[in-house]
């Protein structure tokens, strides 16, 4: 398993997820209908700010926050700690273990590779959101667009590290898909993916900023609708990639903890 | 109508006996109750902070939405989605034959085919919920809105119920359906703030189409005692009409059965 072979599988991997996710494409719109929480929190926040603004945020403010919450969740969605249980459990993971790819580097591409097919769908509700709102709600400082990128990767990789800890924690018990549940109802709530993070009172909002949840989604959302100047948005980001480089050492350590448990079971 | 209870007797005993293997269940069962209901209870919190009213619905009013919501959440989880996965994966493999071969309606052994018993913890959840709303309002629900509110309770029960069975319907055409699971529960997500949060189409769209009004704020406002009594009429009868419209849907459909290739 050297990197060499990693590196040279990379395209063809790639090209056969996306062949995959095409395949499957109208599973995946389902998948992606499923996550329209952002809409329901964004009639809610709307009917708020009609009688008076929240913070900084007015009706139109909550649209976009939260249009752009759903194009941020369907650009770092993951759904490998699922698979990864699913594979464990069955014994399917052997299969994987026979390649001379990375089983994680497997699953990041997958997920990867179902991005262009989500995009498809998230950049017309991203227009749709800027034609209603009008283009002042982008962000005015040209380089909050790179910076944006940088949070956004920052985010996959974040969300995809906790994805394999999390499914790694399969190899150890039964099923970690309860696991799963309960950072799911934590990360809804702390990431601003319900609520703008800026809404929390103060006391909660140092509390949140300690927590991985609110690098996962709220970053990337909050660096476009213009919560940051470019100094603070660096700092942030740096923050960030610490949580990644964080996960990252943990994901690797679980994973090789849990893989030599593995013993296949039911393959 | 006595055969058929006993069938329904034993087919919960045989769901219970199994979900008694898994004690521990409980209790984690009961933890992610909480921890989804309090992703519900703190956007409220933060929203409802220093104003007394949004759309209408003061903070304690909207949490005995939400209490509804939790109820209603856990009987979909507990006892309609179970059943309905298995048929929809029968339907699929044609292992539906099984079923159908047995001397009672199919409906009915389909539907009663397994629950998770745990997923009552969400009753516990959403009683604490409505206890804590009814606290803040100052009174305790009068009689008669208890009382409609149990009929309420009932129709909104049927209406989830019947929906479920059309999807089931569309099973045996589409074949792929166990995905919609997800999509109707995420659909079903927006019945947890009052229907008049939503504007314009959604909200036609909410009480006409997918009728999520009467599942969580109706009942919430026959609690209350503030639902007139023509909408309350109106429940009962268009959850009856829509559950034999499902019930006509699903004799129509299972005719179009044709098993798999198995």
């Amino acid at each position: 398993m050297s990197l060499r072979s990693n590196v040279r599988a990379f395209p063809v991997l790639l090209r056969v997820g996306f062949a995959e996710a095409v395949a499957y494409r109208a599973e995946l719109f389902v998948w992606i209908l499923t996550t329209t929480m952002p809409l329901i929190m964004m009639a809610l926040w709307t009917a708020v700010a009609e009688e008076a603004p929240v913070g900084r945020f007015g009706s139109n403010d909550f649209v976009v926050y939260f249009l752009v919450t759903f194009v941020v969740r369907q650009l770092t969605a993951s759904w490998s700690s699922f698979q990864i249980n699913w594979e464990v459990r069955h014994g399917i993971l052997s299969m994987r273990l026979l390649k001379p790819v990375h089983p994680v580097v497997a699953y990041g591409i997958e997920a990867l590779a179902a991005q262009p097919l989500r995009l498809v769908i998230a950049l017309p509700v991203a227009v749709l959101a800027f034609c209603i709102v009008g283009l002042d709600y982008l962000p005015a400082d040209p380089w909050m667009w790179p910076l944006w990128i940088v949070s956004l990767a920052g985010s996959w990789l974040l969300v995809f590290a906790l994805n394999v800890a999390i499914g790694a924690l399969a190899f150890f018990m039964e099923s970690s898909n309860k696991v799963m549940d309960i950072w799911f109802a934590l990360f809804f709530v702390l990431s601003g993916y319900l609520i703008p993070i800026e809404l929390f009172p103060p006391s909660a909002r140092a509390v949140v900023d300690l927590l991985p949840f609110r690098y996962q989604i709220g970053l990337p959302v909050e660096i476009l609708t213009g919560a940051y100047d470019r100094s603070g948005a660096l700092w942030m980001i740096a923050r960030q990639w610490g949580f990644v480089a964080l996960f990252g050492a943990l994901t690797a350590w679980i994973w090789q903890r849990g893989i030599r448990r593995f013993e296949a079971y039911g393959g | 109508m006595r055969r058929y209870l006993r069938l329904l007797f034993v087919q919960v005993r045989a769901s219970l006996l199994l979900a008694l293997q898994y004690r521990w269940d409980f209790l984690v069962e009961g933890a992610i109750s909480v921890f989804w209901a309090l992703t519900a209870i703190i956007p409220m919190m933060v929203a409802w902070r220093g104003r007394p009213a949004i759309a209408g619905w003061s903070f304690p009013e909207a949490l005995v939405v939400l209490g509804w919501f939790i109820l209603l959440q856990g009987v979909l989880e507990g006892a309609i989605n179970p059943s309905l996965v298995l048929v929809v994966d029968r339907i699929r493999k044609g292992t539906l034959d099984f079923v159908l071969i047995k001397p009672a309606d199919a409906q009915f052994l389909v539907s009663t085919a397994r629950f998770l018993p745990w997923r009552m913890t969400n009753a516990i959840t959403s009683l604490v919920v409505l206890a804590w709303a009814f606290a803040q309002i100052g009174r305790p629900p009068s009689w008669t809105g208890l009382l409609s509110a149990v009929v309420m309770l009932a129709t909104s029960v049927l209406l989830l119920y019947s929906l479920w069975i059309l999807t089931v319907s569309a099973a045996f055409y589409v074949v792929r359906v166990d995905n919609l699971t997800w999509l109707f529960a995420a659909i079903f997500d927006a019945a947890r703030w009052p229907s008049s949060v939503f504007r314009g189409t959604l909200r036609f769209v909410f009480t006409f189409v997918i009728p999520l009004a009467l599942m969580t704020t109706w009942p919430a406002e026959a609690l209350l005692g503030t639902l007139r009594p023509g909408a309350f009429l109106g429940a009962v009868a268009g959850s009856i009409a829509f559950a034999a419209a499902s019930r006509l849907v699903w004799l129509r459909s299972i005719g179009h059965y044709t098993s798999a290739s198995s």
